[in-house]
């Protein structure tokens, strides 16, 4: 699927950073005494300041969703097909906000970050965050930005259960909740994907307990096997049916174990091009994050009870072919919703792309997304 | 679009439904007459549809909207928890009716229901001359309806009797959809369409 080359990209656009000094608790006993948000921002806040919307990346993402950084960027942000000018979430009439979270490798405080009590980056001694510390730490940023309450949060996947987070967290400050491809807790199969793809990092000999930039290495091949493992399990069977089938790379077999068949060769690729992004370390936190979110927890892993306290509107959409994050674990969160009479509405669309396909323009889903967007009063 | 302007069955149902109450629309189409009873009835509303247009036009209604198969039974809705469940035109679609209407009344207190007589003078002519009737309303051949599941009002009290089931209103539209006023005369005759409000009895 290609871009509408008719509409146009919101362009070049440049992160900033928010420096936070009031301390933030985490779930975890310890506390960051002061934090750096690094976010993008496209479109204009209007002047009642109701027109803003917060994006929630997932796993692998980061703040820079939309547009470009540099005028010879290959790519642009990871959801440009769906944010910008007359895309579906239409930035002439919203202000969208992106951060990167905390724990990340893009610029918000992280592993990568310096540890103000050593002198030395925090490695492996940045402290494990969660979703709950996640949306605290955006409440911070929405009041350093003035923004009381968001028109929208949106994300999909481990974005979607920030979104959800968010709903019951801060009632009064999410007027709608999109939640796309998530789940209200993982399934014991995606907490076993996790563990694999943690242990691949921590098997590799040059993780160094997570020390590895000290010592001016990297565990890439542990990173990039942990990459191959998640990506295909955000793909479909039929999808990669589709795209690859048993194609080779060379017509003669080689008996040997090169990457001899497409998608061995496409696996590499995508190994390799995440492991000169990303830091390892993240990798470890981000998987933790998604293990331990259960908002129900504290309410008798009653789900229902969780979402009564939550005000938005709700839109929840699946994906025929997710298996990771499949339209049964939405169905749970719309069942939860239905409970207490909130607004909400589902869709499941049919795509043979898999958990990826939330990042795909679909014309079913992104239609949805631009009707839903368009209704929303601001 | 008021209630006024909508299709007469739904005209006749919204008189059925008090205001303020909740509503489950099964089939709900585009959403119109969901969006007519929030404005005219403050009614709180959900629409289950299976097509992904239709849950396109109601998310342009800003009605509420579950994709769901009416087929796989209503389990995301607890017991008790609408006042009404409304089927209009679909019930002769769905694969098992007697249990989507035991559905029906286990979610809602009560059950509106509308479909095509098929005990109408004009099919069982149809009929008589040897050929599955297509009218109308009945427009698609024998070997493409979905509609599978046809029955006659003389059917449908039945039903209702055989599954302890009391029917609180019938009323019967015309052929040209007017309400056939009082208490009228051979309506499995008569009737195009079918409109009855029923709930489980207690006995």
């Amino acid at each position: 699927m290609k871009h509408d080359k008719n509409k146009e990209s919101i362009g070049i656009v440049s992160p900033e950073t928010c420096v936070i000094h009031e301390p933030l608790s985490l779930d975890s006993g310890e506390t960051l005494e002061s934090y750096e948000i690094c976010y993008e921002t496209y479109g204009t806040l209007n002047s009642a300041r109701t027109n803003a919307v917060l994006i929630c990346h997932a796993l692998s993402g980061d703040h820079h969703a939309a547009g470009y950084n540099q005028i010879d960027d290959r790519k642009p942000g990871w959801w440009d097909n769906c944010i910008g000018p007359n895309r579906p979430l239409d930035t002439n009439k919203f202000f969208v906000v992106c951060p990167n979270n905390l724990g990340g490798c893009g610029g918000s405080t992280g592993p990568l970050s310096k540890n103000p009590s050593s002198g030395k980056s925090y490695g492996p001694d940045f402290p494990i965050v969660t979703v709950r510390d996640w949306v605290e730490s955006q409440a911070k940023l929405a009041d350093e930005l003035r923004i009381e309450s968001w028109a929208a949060v949106m994300g999909g996947s481990l974005g979607g259960m920030q979104a959800l987070q968010w709903s019951v967290a801060y009632p009064n400050r999410v007027r709608n909740a999109i939640v796309i491809a998530a789940a209200s807790k993982l399934s014991t199969q995606n907490i076993a994907f996790n563990e694999i793809s943690r242990q691949a990092i921590l098997a590799d000999p040059n993780f160094n307990n997570g020390h590895y930039n000290e010592k001016n290495t990297a565990p890439t091949d542990g990173l990039k096997l942990a990459r191959m493992i998640g990506h295909m399990t955000y793909l479909s069977d039929d999808g990669l049916r589709a795209k690859f089938g048993r194609e080779r790379t060379d017509k003669n077999t080689s008996f040997s174990f090169g990457a001899e068949f497409e998608v061995e060769s496409y696996l590499q690729y995508q190994g390799d091009a995440f492991v000169n992004r990303f830091d390892a370390n993240t990798y470890l936190l981000m998987t933790r994050a998604l293990d331990y979110f259960d908002p129900a927890q504290n309410h008798d892993d009653d789900l229902r009870k969780t979402m009564a306290s939550a005000s938005a509107r709700f839109l929840v959409v699946s994906f025929s072919s997710d298996w990771r994050f499949s339209p049964a674990r939405s169905r749970e969160i719309v069942r939860s919703l239905l409970y207490s009479n909130k607004d909400v509405s589902y869709c499941e669309i049919e795509s043979e792309f898999g958990h990826d396909s939330f990042l795909l323009p679909i014309p079913d889903y992104h239609q949805i997304l631009a009707k839903y967007f368009r209704g929303i009063c601001i | 679009m008021k209630i006024s302007e909508l299709r007469p069955e739904l005209t006749l149902i919204a008189d059925w439904i008090e205001n303020g109450s909740k509503v489950l629309d099964l089939g709900c189409g585009d959403g119109a007459f969901l969006a007519a009873l929030r404005e005219e009835k403050q009614v709180i509303g959900y629409g289950i549809e299976i097509d992904t247009d239709n849950i396109k036009a109601c998310i342009d209604h800003s009605v509420n909207v579950i994709q769901s198969n009416i087929d796989d039974g209503l389990n995301d809705f607890e017991d008790d928890s609408f006042d009404y469940v409304i089927m209009s035109q679909t019930i002769q679609a769905v694969h098992h009716p007697h249990e989507t209407i035991d559905d029906m009344l286990r979610v809602g207190g009560q059950g509106i229901i509308t479909f095509p007589n098929m005990g109408n003078w004009k099919c069982r002519l149809q009929l008589a001359l040897g050929k599955m009737p297509v009218t109308k309303h009945l427009p698609h051949s024998w070997y493409d309806t979905p509609n599978i599941h046809m029955c006659t009002v003389k059917d449908f009290d039945g039903l209702c009797r055989t599954r302890n089931i009391s029917i609180l209103e019938r009323a019967t539209l015309n052929a040209q959809h007017e309400k056939i006023i009082g208490m009228p005369l051979f309506p499995n005759l008569r009737a195009e369409i079918a409109v009855y409000k029923i709930n489980q009895s207690l006995s």
